[in-house]
């Protein structure tokens, strides 16, 4: 497969391929129509793999069709004797050393790509956001901006962003596929990797290792915004301060009611008090407002922070806000809802994205 | 008429001269303790790993250097190495057929055995008395304790074994029935030996060096 | 005393036999029993979870009992269900394909098989006290050490207990093959199953201990609280998975190995051609298993062990495939010019070359550790590994059982509801597990209980629980099969026109395998005698009195020992009176073992008088 017209050939069954998968999957989850410079590198080699190996597939049904349609043996033939062939020497050796040429295609590409990803020289230079993740949420701070929030992460597009794993009990793992390959979070050491987003969106992020039985349920989003969205979101998050909101009856009474709770033990609701590298207990409720999600998983509606203010156990088993307030009467409810639906800093949000 | 089967090709008037390897179930046994001591290599090897990648994680408590006396540890390899010589002795007596020799230094394997299981139980009292460094305390403790308390385990589990052989068969001289049980506790007696080679080195000596 | 003729036995006769067989052909037909009864238990556990998967954020379970299903599922299907299995086949017919009358130790075949049956019970016995383990069958150390309760703690007593009895059939294969072949049966004369025996016991051997010690240190941490995997106290999780992973690669390697030996015997024998290429075939099964010691971190490639290593664990990954596709080749090269019968066996074989060729494809799609970076943890691994096991372990148990059910029960299993069975569910696994690939890619992690709505997740799982239903059909013809052909006619000796030595004895074969121990020469040396000879294996040794291993109830009683052990690690940190169940338990089984030491145990003998009968009988 050496000649021009055979790579040409290859090159348009790439695009065909990729074409076609691409249309797979929901827009901004699936890793076959990738947004960002790791999703793009490995998809590039799924599909160079993907298709030696097709190829190799492709012969073995060859011959075993062949096989069974030349040497079948025929209804109401009698057994018989054939030749008893021990073996070749020349196949064995086509079929040893076609493979490991097709090995050394695939490994290539692989090696170099491993070690660009890998490439973590230029970290200090770029956006650093040191990631936990918890059981069963994850919490973004951002270095040296003295800010944090958690479940929506907001990134500008087209710079390479850092981010810092750790978690604060079992292991998680960290993945936008759309945006990168993962990256485990592991509890005794910091993983970093680089991701870099091409297109403005929201991206759906996954928890990719089980660590309890909300493992399904601790989704976060990757909000890519223009560079200067992020300087604004950036500002608008450090001077955001909840106990000088202006707030109605209903909404202050709310947030009396946050406080007498003990919901303030967990959440901060703005970053007037960051020490960094502090581990907080629950969610940052910075821009709760305009959350993605509630809990990373229900729509944001009236309903859903009803429903998960009432009894967080029947959405998110096993979660650790159960039983850590006591319980709530409707009334108080809709009076820490009012408050928090009032958390909005900025205009910069992910339902702007959407 | 059948034979009348008395199993009297066990007990035959000259003995051969590897009466371990002369039945088949001899034959058996010699290859199956090899293969098991193959597997028992990975299991030690593996615990070597995690004490490798756990030797200086102290939590705050003593390190290797701190808590290492190299002089018990050498008597204790000395009283090791010897029992394994023993035990040579043992075989070779076992190979000319003297039953009588064959036992004394089984015993005295057994005694050294004894002697080096006895200085082990001291020095980890003397670890968790003097420094509070327990199975518990951190994860170096944790996997000093699993290497070397396994390896223990293992001199312990020998000696009852090899006990149990010197009883049983103490009245009975040797024949094609329990030579090959004789010389399958040696073997497994040298291994166990072989590891405390490697305790010794990476554990103690690799810990007072750092 | 074994009664010399099979007369009527009273029911508990029956149970007693097998309680204290030691002959290695019983303790095969226990290993099927036990590993067909788990095999149901993990196919049902599988419809549930596929059911839960039915739809969108599904609530037929909770999701606690939904991480107990997909561990149990893995850990029942791996150990409890494929592994025995396989052993019970490798029992059967090993020892007759090197014209042997046993294995080197007996005894321990049995104990080996009662240590797997109680560590099973042990297990499962989790789900009726206080839930099964819930960390994945790979129970990592950092969710196994937080999940409440004591299923983890039932996960490290019975796998520790099961695993103890497979390491020793490691042992016993291997020195079986050493020292017990007939004469004339070298090395490279012996059938490619018993090449495949051999190898998978060598990885039995140096894979088990490092599970064994990564149970180990679990235990200690959960049961008694060390610090290996506790990060306040210095210890790391990472090591744990290092270990899983030694272990857990060549056992993949375990699982698949002697069914490439089943394979490559259906293929002679039913193209009526010696198998092809048997030199590089020896050669490639050693390769794969070695290399297959050398890549447990391509599980690992997200876990951050830095490019350099990750580099290095692609690469030799991706070189297993050599070895692999030779031996691909080499099967399809053996039917080629021959006269090829499709009958059930012949199916799932043909089945296995398509099915497990795609799973290899995904194996070193998945070794580009760039790839994995997104493959990783989601739905395209949950149906590589599918696709290899079910494709390759699970299609070449059912060939193998069709092959050897004459051999092992003196009866054939019957060709009509062979085919019903293997039409539905090839068709299910390629309906269940090729769209797994694709929701993996379209970002669907694994040990997922739900999907969220909206994100085009429906549409794949809807096809991958249809499909699972299609294989539950197959998998229970094959039990009306198995209890229709109980009734059928009896068995020939070689109803297949066979090549190698285990088709020149009866079906089943007589309890002492071989009247005289056989002489070989050559490779296929039943093949050899049909065409150069009479058609008869010639005799080794004179007619004589043969000698036999007694039976024993102490492997059974012994397992009973360490099961209440088992119960007495789990509960001891509860409330110390368990300690006496855990030090009884043990102390029970210590005592049984040095009962048997000191025990004098000769075996008998089968007078040369029952053989010359039974040798008229046959001729007649």
């Amino acid at each position: 497969m050496k000649d021009w017209l055979s790579k040409f050939r290859a090159l348009v069954l790439f695009g065909i391929v990729a074409l076609v998968l691409s249309a797979c999957g929901r827009e901004n989850l699936t890793a076959l129509d990738p947004k960002g410079y790791g999703a793009e590198v490995s998809l590039k080699l799924i599909l160079l793999t993907t298709i030696v190996m097709t190829s190799v597939f492709l012969v073995v049904i060859i011959l075993l069709i062949i096989v069974l349609v030349r040497f079948r043996r025929k209804k109401g033939e009698p057994l018989k004797n054939v030749p008893q062939v021990e073996g070749s020497k020349t196949l064995e050796a086509i079929w040893t050393i076609i493979p490991i040429i097709l090995v050394g295609i695939m490994a290539v590409p692989t090696v170099v790509a491993t070690f660009q990803l890998a490439d973590t020289s230029d970290k200090d230079e770029h956006i650093n956001i040191n990631v936990t993740g918890y059981q069963y949420w994850w919490h973004f701070e951002y270095e040296n901006e003295e800010i944090a929030t958690s479940q929506d992460m907001y990134i500008p597009v087209n710079k390479k962003v850092y981010v810092n794993l750790i978690s604060n009990d079992v292991l998680h793992s960290f993945w936008v596929p759309s945006i990168s390959g993962k990256l485990d979070v592991n509890p005794e050491n910091v993983n970093t990797m680089f991701i870099q987003a091409y297109e403005e969106g929201v991206y759906f992020g996954k928890c990719a290792e089980l660590c309890g039985p909300s493992h399904s349920l601790m989704d976060f989003k990757v909000v890519v915004v223009s560079e200067e969205e992020y300087e604004q979101w950036v500002n608008d998050m450090k001077s955001f301060n909840s106990q000088e909101l202006e707030l109605d009856a209903v909404a202050a009474e709310g947030r009396d009611l946050f406080e007498e709770k003990g919901c303030v033990a967990c959440h901060a609701t703005d970053s007037q008090n960051f020490v960094p590298g502090q581990k907080p207990i629950g969610p940052d409720l910075t821009q709760f407002a305009d959350r993605s999600r509630i809990a990373g998983i229900l729509h944001p509606t009236e309903e859903n922070l009803y429903k998960w203010l009432k009894d967080p156990e029947s959405v998110k088993p096993g979660n650790k806000m159960t039983g850590a307030y006591p319980e709530l009467s409707d009334e108080e409810i809709e009076k820490i809802s009012a408050y928090l639906m009032q958390l909005s800093p900025s205009e910069v949000t992910a339902a702007s994205k959407e | 008429m059948a034979q009348a089967h008395d199993h009297s090709e066990l007990f035959p008037e000259v003995m051969p001269p590897e009466p371990e390897k002369a039945t088949l179930e001899g034959k058996n046994k010699f290859f199956g303790i090899w293969f098991f001591l193959g597997g028992e290599t990975v299991l030690f090897a593996s615990l070597f790993g995690v004490y490798l990648a756990l030797k200086n994680s102290t939590a705050g408590g003593p390190s290797s250097q701190e808590l290492f006396g190299l002089g018990l540890v050498f008597i204790m390899t000395m009283l090791l190495l010897t029992s394994s010589l023993t035990s040579v002795y043992a075989m070779y007596h076992m190979r000319n057929n003297d039953f009588k020799k064959m036992y004394l230094w089984l015993g005295i394997t057994g005694l050294l055995g004894i002697g080096f299981l006895a200085c082990e139980i001291y020095e980890f009292a003397h670890y968790i008395t003097d420094y509070g460094f327990t199975f518990r305390s951190s994860a170096f403790g944790s996997a000093f304790y699993a290497l070397v308390g396994f390896h223990g385990g293992h001199v312990l589990f020998g000696i009852c074994w090899l006990t149990t052989l010197l009883i049983r068969n103490a009245k009975r001289g040797l024949n094609l029935y329990n030579a090959p049980k004789f010389n399958t506790f040696s073997i497994y007696w040298h291994f166990i030996d072989v590891v405390w080679v490697f305790i010794f080195s990476v554990v103690y000596l690799m810990g007072k060096v750092g | 005393m074994a009664t010399t003729v099979a007369a009527k036995r009273s029911f508990w006769e029956f149970i007693w036999d097998y309680l204290t067989t030691v002959d290695h052909k019983k303790i095969a037909h226990l290993y099927l029993a036990g590993g067909g009864f788990f095999f149901i238990l993990g196919g049902i556990e599988a419809l549930i979870i596929r059911i839960q998967l039915i739809k969108p954020e599904n609530d037929f379970i909770s999701a606690g009992l939904y991480n107990e299903m997909i561990t149990m599922h893995g850990t029942t299907m791996i150990f409890l269900a494929a592994m025995p299995i396989i052993v019970g086949l490798m029992n059967a017919i090993m020892p007759l394909q090197i014209g042997a009358r046993d294995v080197a130790f007996p005894f321990l075949n049995a104990l080996s098989f009662w240590l797997f049956f109680f560590g099973g019970l042990l297990l499962n016995l989790s789900f009726l006290f206080g839930g099964a383990p819930d960390a994945g069958w790979t129970s990592y150390a950092s969710l196994s050490m937080d999940s409440p309760g004591h299923g983890i703690d039932y996960y490290i007593a019975g796998l520790q207990i099961a695993g103890a009895g497979t390491l020793m059939t490691g042992i016993n294969f291997i020195a079986t093959i050493v020292t017990m072949r007939a004469p004339g049966m070298t090395y490279m004369r012996m059938p490619l199953f018993t090449w495949a025996t051999f190898v998978t016991s060598v990885l039995i051997l140096f894979a088990f201990p490092p599970l064994t010690i990564n149970l180990f240190l679990l235990m200690f941490d959960r049961m008694f609280g060390t610090a290996f995997f506790n990060v306040a106290l210095g210890g790391n999780q990472v090591i744990y998975q290092h270990l899983f992973w030694i272990f857990g690669h060549p056992e993949v390697y375990i699982l698949i190995l002697p069914m490439f030996g089943v394979f490559s015997e259906i293929f002679a024998t039913f193209s009526r051609k010696r198998l092809f290429g048997y030199t590089a075939m020896v050669f490639a099964t050693m390769l794969i298993a070695f290399l297959g010691f050398m890549v447990w971190a391509h599980h690992m490639f997200t876990v951050g062990l830095g490019p350099v290593a990750n580099a290095i664990f692609a690469v030799g990954t991706m070189a297993i495939a050599v070895p692999t596709g030779i031996k691909i080749f080499n099967w399809l090269l053996t039917m080629w010019g021959g006269q090829v019968t499709i009958n059930s066996a012949m199916l799932w074989a043909l089945g296995f070359i398509p099915t497990f060729t795609i799973g290899g494809m995904t194996g070193v799609m998945l070794g580009s550790n760039v790839a994995d970076y997104q493959y990783h943890d989601s739905y395209f691994v949950v149906g590589h590994f599918h696709y290899v096991i079910v494709g390759g372990t699970v299609f070449g148990i059912f060939a193998a059982l069709h092959y050897w059910w004459p051999k092992m029960f003196g009866r054939v299993l019957n060709e009509t509801l062979g085919k019903l069975t293997f039409w539905p569910f090839f068709i299910g696994v390629h309906l269940t597990f090729f769209v797994q690939h694709l929701l993996g890619l379209m970002g669907m992690p694994r040990r997922y209980w739900v999907f969220l709505e909206d994100q085009s997740l429906d549409l794949g799982n809807l096809i991958s629980t249809i499909g699972a239903f299609l294989m539950g059909v197959g998998a229970i013809i094959f039990v009306i099969n198995i209890i229709v052909s109980a009734f059928g006619e009896k068995a020939a000796a070689d109803p297949w026109d066979g090549r190698t030595l285990e088709w020149a004895v009866s079906s089943p074969a007589p309890y002492y395998n071989f009247a005289q121990l056989p002489l070989v020469r050559g490779l296929d040396p039943l093949w050899i005698e049909k065409m150069e000879g009479n058609g008869k294996i010639p005799a080794a040794e004179p007619l004589g009195d043969v000698h036999m291993p007694n039976g024993s109830i102490i492997p059974f009683l012994m397992s009973i020992g360490f099961f209440i052990s088992g119960f007495g690690f789990i509960y001891q940190t509860d409330n110390v009176y368990w300690y006496l169940a855990l030090y009884g338990g043990l102390a029970f089984s210590i005592a049984l073992m040095i009962i048997r030491s000191v025990k004098d145990d000769y075996g008998y003998y089968i007078p040369k008088e029952e053989l010359e009968k039974a040798l008229e009988g046959e001729a007649k």
